[in-house]
């Protein structure tokens, strides 16, 4: 058993590399890329862990999943006990497993990365998620909670939404949750592909929240189909949750030229209304051999990858630093390689070229390098002078961020926005109005699915402490 | 799950549909539009809210059946269902008493216009209305648009019903006339029709509005699709529209960006006329 393994024995188990499908096969199709560990491959993996006192993991966490104590119980094989222990802390855990930057977070302050490679954390998080989901005979449900008898409305059924939900729902509250599209999960839905988060996963997860009392509504659009004024009358307590959701375009000359996308609109045809990934779906999308994603972020990589899929020959990623700046996360950069996309880097697009009849035929394109540190502490790209090239392609999407989504907002005056429009929230994440939470990217601006869970986490625990004092 | 209340044919391929949307109903102002989605695996298609009545929780739409989708949704009976609704969207309408106004109305849009001419004639509006089609089966809603108008002009290219030609020569007879010429001027129709109405207001300075039909995907911002250039900027027809300063909107870059999926709906959809006509109707 595992404890039973003494220092040396763990140190000398190497890291488990993910099993997954080989690139040729997977860049042409959706099917997802990471295949899971094995049983024998994620124990032995869990046995690498030193169950260390300073516990840097959970402080990486923006969560604060119990890692050692997960990792543990699986090193015992004692599934159903890890299971239990991750879910604790983590509402949806089978999707942080999969698409968290760990190497930023938990994995980064892991003590055997300090002389070698980490506890593979998040490979082991998935794996303990799917188990449970495949064996919900074996787990033992959570004692449905008294009723509160307060109840709470949470707009948006992203990352952020769906944790408070979790939470709340725990806690005894009766939660609604408001989503404005036509299905759940927000961004984990329309803005993640496939190959990465596969839509069953989301399904599931919801599924749970559901069992566990929480209502889910779709097509209600907070602040068009209700106001936040509304909702404060019919609810005890709010948590806005909406996310970003507004491109932010390239504003260079040619970008409303035909087979321009903002990365919303090319993932969510894809994604959300099926476009290229089933015949029968009724929506098109442009597919031509050279395919151009503009920036070095998650978002830019699952479009690369998407664009790549559907069949561009030169999937392009162009990005005005180099590659040690890029926010996406390693494992996206080194499936995105793999898989042949190209990566152009410290290279700026100054204009998009069009045909005679308004088509994309190209990007004009200036050299960069890197000058001295800019406020984000990163070396700021400066343009080569004479460096102008042009490269093809026929299909150019703009991946360079989203703002905040106005159509909340602008019916709720007297809600506090910083000037980019995002809403100012308070230590307990709650907004300038009593009892109006906020958090995920509606708060942050464009940020990841795991910092947006953490605010649903501390949100929901800060509304459970509004609803105590009311 | 939107409950059909009531389906009426009113005309070759045009269907009165009343739906069971309490929220909508409630929330709608003139000029909105909602996003249907008939069932899984069916496109989001923007639908302009023609009317509602907050008391039955009811909204009333005039669809124009001109591609796959469209059909499939005006073939769904009373007591049926449409899968998702959501709205009311885009900014409502501008509305106050100009004295004289002039709308205009285009096939399909005539069904866009018609909340305006509704909200017009109610705040006061002395209201000259001008629809055309290309064949009097395809004029559309001449009997509910009589009783809101002062004056009520039929145009067809044919000649089959009214004026024989389009909706801008009385437009243009309207605007040389002292007596009659109107403060706004309000267009709905295809881009050529919205683009000459604006090009002939132009330099009499005219307030023009002219409601926008780009293609759409979410309807609620996110997605970016729907741009449009309005003088010097990129904006987004879902939530800073549909209605815009005719004066000011880029006709020819709206008209371009609507055939962008021209080829590809033909190629996957040999059998349908696909949605290459756009946005909100």
């Amino acid at each position: 058993m595992s404890n039973t393994l003494s220092v040396k024995e763990r140190m000398s188990i190497e890291r488990v590399a993910m099993p997954e499908l080989p690139a040729d096969l997977r860049s042409r199709n959706f099917e997802e890329v990471n295949l899971g560990l094995s049983h024998g491959q994620a124990v032995q993996e869990a046995r690498r862990c030193l169950q260390c006192k300073n516990r840097g993991c959970v402080a990486g966490c923006p969560v604060g999943v119990s890692i050692p104590e997960f990792i543990d119980a699986l090193a015992s094989e004692e599934l159903p006990r890890s299971a239990q222990i991750l879910r604790r802390d983590n509402a949806l855990p089978a999707v942080c497993g999969r698409v968290c930057p760990q190497e930023t977070q938990c994995e980064a302050l892991c003590v055997r990365g300090i002389k070698g490679e980490p506890v593979a954390i998040g490979y082991l998080e998935r794996y303990v998620a799917d188990w449970a989901m495949s064996h919900p005979e074996l787990l033992q449900g959570d004692q449905a909670p008294a009723a509160t008898g307060k109840s709470v409305v949470v707009v948006g059924s992203g990352p952020a939404g769906l944790t408070a939900a979790g939470e709340l729902a725990r806690l005894g509250h009766a939660v609604t949750i408001f989503e404005a599209l036509h299905d759940t999960g927000g961004v984990l839905r329309y803005g993640i592909p496939e190959f990465r988060l596969p839509k069953d996963i989301i399904d599931r997860e919801v599924a749970l929240l559901t069992e566990q009392g929480v209502v889910i509504e779709c097509n209600v659009i907070v602040g068009k189909t209700v106001t936040i004024a509304e909702l404060r009358s019919d609810f005890d307590a709010i948590f806005i949750a909406n996310g970003a959701g507004l491109p932010v375009m390239l504003n260079i000359p040619g970008e409303n030229l035909k087979g321009v996308y903002a990365a919303n609109e090319f993932l969510t045809r894809v994604n959300l209304m099926d476009a290229g990934r089933r015949d029968d779906s009724s929506t098109p999308i442009i597919k031509r051999r050279e395919m151009a994603v503009i920036g070095g972020g998650n978002t830019a990589m699952d479009c690369v990858r998407t664009a790549r899929r559907l069949g561009a020959e030169r999937a392009m990623i162009l990005y005005r630093r180099s590659e040690a700046e890029m926010p996406a996360r390693v494992e996206e950069i080194k499936h995105a390689r793999e898989e042949g996309v190209e990566f152009v880097m410290l290279t700026a697009p100054a204009a998009i070229l069009g045909t005679a009849d308004g088509w994309v035929s190209a990007l004009r394109c200036l050299k960069m390098e890197l000058g001295s540190p800019d406020e984000s502490g990163r070396r700021r790209p400066q343009a080569i002078e004479g460096s102008e090239f042009e490269l093809p392609a026929g299909v150019v999407i703009d991946a360079i961020g989203t703002g905040a989504n106005p159509l909340l907002t602008s019916t709720a005056h007297d809600l506090f926005l910083n000037k980019s429009g995002n809403i100012l929230i308070g230590s307990e994440e709650e907004s300038n109005i009593p009892g109006v939470f906020a958090g995920g990217d509606i708060v942050r601006g464009g940020s990841t699915v795991i910092l947006a869970m953490g605010d649903g986490k501390r949100a929901a625990a800060a509304i459970d402490k509004y609803l105590k004092r009311k | 799950m939107f409950e059909v209340i009531s389906n009426e044919v009113l005309a070759e391929n045009l269907h009165k549909m009343v739906l069971s949307a309490p929220r909508v109903a409630r929330a709608r102002k003139p000029g909105q539009f909602v996003m249907v989605r008939l069932d899984r695996g069916e496109e989001r298609i923007p639908l302009t809210i023609s009317d509602a009545d907050p008391a039955a929780g009811t909204i009333t739409l005039f669809i124009q059946a001109i591609g796959a989708s469209t059909r499939k949704i005006v073939a769904t009976k009373a007591g049926g269902s449409i899968r998702d609704l959501a709205g009311p969207l885009g900014k409502e309408t501008r509305i106050t008493n100009w004295g004289r106004v002039a709308c205009v109305g285009g096939g399909v849009g005539t069904a866009v216009l018609f909340p305006l001419v509704k909200a017009l004639a109610e705040a006061g509006n002395r209201i000259t209305t001008i629809i055309g089609g290309r064949s009097s089966s395809l004029i559309i809603l001449a009997d509910e648009l009589t009783p809101l108008s002062d004056t009520l002009i039929v145009t067809t290219e044919d000649g089959t019903l009214g004026i024989k030609g389009f909706v801008t020569s009385p437009l243009g007879d309207l605007l040389a006339d002292p007596e009659r010429v109107p403060q706004a001027v309000f267009a709905v129709g295809p881009v050529p029709m919205m683009k000459a109405v604006a090009e002939m207001t132009r330099k009499q300075r005219i307030e023009t509005i002219v409601s926008l039909n780009p293609i759409m995907i979410d309807g609620t911002g996110m997605c970016g699709g729907c741009r449009v250039r309005i003088g010097s900027e990129t904006r987004f027809a879902c939530v800073d529209g549909p209605e815009f300063d005719a004066h000011l909107v880029d006709f020819d870059l709206l008209s371009d960006r609507l055939s962008i999926y021209r080829k590809e709906e033909t190629a996957a959809h040999p059998l349908a006329e696909c949605r290459i006509a756009g946005g909100i109707t």
